[in-house]
C-alpha cells in the first residue's frame, strides 16, 4: 500500500492527478470534465427517442390491426418474440452487412427490440376494455372506428403507457451498447482502460440511470395528463 | 464450401468462419471453427453459473415473500430498478471496484439474473387462489408443506417464466463479458483486428442462436412444469393460451 502510494506521487502530475492514476472516484476530476459526457449523452438521448417513438407507431399499428383480426395475435408475438430475445449487441453485428455501420443500424437493432413489449402492452390494454363500455358507446351511435378511438384506446391508455415506460427504461439500457454500431452514446465511455476508471464508471453509469429515470417521469406526466379520469377516481 | 455460400455475401463468410479454422488476421493464431466451439462453451459455462446462483438465492426468497404476502414494493421494485442499470453499466461498476476477471463477471451477472427470478416467483406465488391455500391448511398442512406442495406447483410456470427471461438476459450480457477480463463468444466482436468483419459476424450468429435456443428450451420448461389443471384453466379462459408468452416478464438487457 505505501509503495503504491509513493509511486503515484512520482507520476502524479497534480492533487488531482494521483487520484485519476489510481483510477479513483475523484470528484475534482469529474467536475472538470464533464463536457465529455454531454455529446455522448445527447446520442443516448436522441437513439432511445427515436427508436421507442418508431417502435410505438409500429407496434400500435400492428397492435390495432390485431385487434380486429385475432388470427394474427400469433405470429406477431412469435416474430417480435424472436427479435426481442436477439441479443442487440448481436443484433448491430447482424445488420452491418445490410445497413453498414451508423445510426440507422443501432435504431433499427433498438426498434426490434421494443416492438414486443410495445405491442404486447397494447393488446393487453385494448383487450381489458369493459364490454359496458363499449355497449355504451355503441348504444351512443358510434361507429366502429369511433368506438375504437373514442372509447377503447382512451381506457386502454394506461396500459399502453406502461408498455411505453418499460420500452423506454430497457432501450436506454440497451442505448449503451449503441456504439458497437457505430452510433455513440454513452456505452463508448466505458470501453478501454476507462472501465476499470471509478470516476468515469460513476458518471457514465449515473447518468444512464438518471436518463432512464427521467424518461420514465416524463410518460408518467403524459399519462397523468391524456387519462385525467384515472386521477379523480383514486382521489 | 466458400463458393455454395457466396451468394450471401458477408454472411457466407461469416458461417464459413464458425465451421473453418483458419489464421488470424494479425498473423500465427488459428482462429475460427473449434475455437467457436471453446467461445460458446466459456459463454455458456459463465451465464449457467451465474444463472444457477441466481435461482438458488432469488427462489426461497421470493417464495417466502410470497407465502407471507409482505414486502410486495420490494418485490417487484426490485425488478422496476434492474431494468433502469444498463448491463455495460453494471459490468463496469463491478470491473472498477471489484476487479477483472470471471469471478466478478460471473457476479455481475448474478445480480442482473436475480430481480427478474424474483419478482416472478413472488408474483406466481402471490396469486395462488387463497381458497387453495385455505383448503391446504384445513387439510393438516404446516406452512412449510402449504409452501413446497401447493404454493411452489402452482407458481413454477411464472418462476419458469422468470428463469427464461434472466437466461436470455445474461447470456447476451455474458457477450460483453470481455471488457471486464472474461473470455467468451464476445472475443471475436471486441476484437476486429484479430478476426476481422466475417468474425464478428460468425461470433453474432452464434449468440444469437445461443439466446434463441436459450429461450425456447425454457419456454418448452415452462410449458412441462405447468400443472395440467392450470393449463386447462388458462385454456378456458383465453380461448387460445399465447404460446407462453403471457407468463414471460421483460428482459433488461
Amino acid at each position: 500500500m505505501i509503495l503504491e502510494l509513493a509511486q503515484v506521487q512520482i507520476h502524479g502530475r497534480s492533487g488531482g492527478g494521483s487520484c485519476v492514476q489510481n483510477d479513483g472516484f475523484c470528484p475534482d476530476w469529474i467536475t472538470s470534465n464533464l463536457d465529455r459526457y454531454v455529446d455522448p449523452f445527447l446520442q443516448q438521448v436522441f437513439l432511445v427517442v427515436v427508436s421507442v417513438a418508431v417502435g410505438f407507431l409500429i407496434a400500435g399499428a400492428l397492435a390495432l390491426l390485431a385487434h380486429r383480426r385475432r388470427w394474427l395475435v400469433g405470429p406477431i408475438i412469435g416474430v417480435t418474440g424472436v427479435l426481442y430475445t436477439i441479443p442487440s449487441l448481436a443484433a448491430f453485428f447482424l445488420l452491418q452487412p445490410i445497413t453498414g455501420r451508423g445510426k440507422l443500424t443501432a435504431t433499427i437493432a433498438l426498434v426490434g427490440y421494443t416492438l414486443l413489449i410495445i405491442f404486447r402492452n397494447v393488446t393487453t390494454g385494448l383487450r381489458g376494455v369493459p364490454e359496458e363500455a363499449k355497449d355504451a358507446g355503441r348504444g351512443l351511435g358510434f361507429t366502429d372506428n369511433q368506438l375504437l378511438w373514442r372509447v377503447e384506446v382512451p381506457l386502454a391508455l394506461p396500459e399502453i403507457m406502461a408498455g411505453l415506460r418499460i420500452a423506454s427504461t430497457t432501450t436506454v439500457g440497451l442505448a449503451t451498447l449503441a456504439f458497437f454500431a457505430g452510433a455513440g452514446g454513452l456505452g463508448e465511455r466505458f470501453v478501454g482502460s476507462q472501465i476499470v476508471f471509478k470516476s468515469n464508471v460513476v458518471v457514465a453509469g449515473g447518468l444512464c440511470v438518471l436518463l432512464a429515470i427521467a424518461l420514465d417521469l416524463v410518460i408518467l406526466g403524459a399519462q397523468r395528463v391524456l387519462t385525467p379520469w384515472t386521477r379523480a377516481r383514486s382521489a | 464450401m466458400q463458393t455454395t455460400l457466396a451468394f450471401l455475401g458477408q454472411f457466407g463468410g461469416a458461417i464459413d468462419f464458425i465451421f473453418h479454422q483458419r489464421e488470424s488476421y494479425a498473423g500465427g493464431v488459428q482462429i475460427g471453427g473449434s475455437e467457436m466451439l471453446d467461445l460458446a462453451w466459456q459463454q455458456i459455462k459463465l451465464s449457467a453459473v451465474a444463472l444457477g446462483i441466481a435461482i438458488a438465492v432469488a427462489v426461497p426468497i421470493g417464495l417466502w415473500l410470497g407465502h407471507v404476502r409482505r414486502f410486495s414494493f420490494f418485490a417487484i421494485s426490485v425488478s422496476n430498478i434492474g431494468r433502469a442499470v444498463p448491463t455495460l453499466a453494471l459490468l463496469a461498476f463491478f470491473a472498477a471496484y471489484l476487479g477483472l476477471g470471471f469471478t466478478n463477471v460471473a457476479f455481475a451477472l448474478t445480480l442482473l439474473a436475480i430481480p427478474p427470478i424474483l419478482t416472478n416467483t413472488y408474483v406466481g406465488v402471490y396469486q395462488v387462489d387463497r381458497d387453495t391455500v385455505d383448503a391446504a391448511r384445513g387439510m393438516g398442512m404446516r406452512g412449510i408443506d402449504v409452501v413446497r406442495r401447493v404454493e411452489l406447483p402452482l407458481a413454477l410456470p411464472t418462476i419458469a417464466g422468470g428463469v427464461r427471461t434472466s437466461a436470455v438476459n445474461v447470456i447476451a450480457t455474458a457477450t460483453i463479458a470481455p471488457l471486464a477480463g472474461a473470455t467468451s463468444l464476445g472475443f471475436p466482436i471486441l476484437n476486429a483486428q484479430i478476426y476481422g468483419p466475417e468474425g464478428q459476424i460468425g461470433a453474432a450468429m452464434v449468440v444469437a442462436v445461443l439466446a434463441v435456443a436459450a429461450d425456447v428450451l425454457l419456454g418448452l420448461f415452462q410449458r412441462a412444469v405447468t400443472p395440467r389443471g392450470v393449463k386447462l384453466e388458462a385454456g378456458d379462459r383465453q380461448g387460445r393460451p399465447l404460446a407462453g408468452f403471457r407468463k414471460r416478464g421483460v428482459q433488461t438487457a
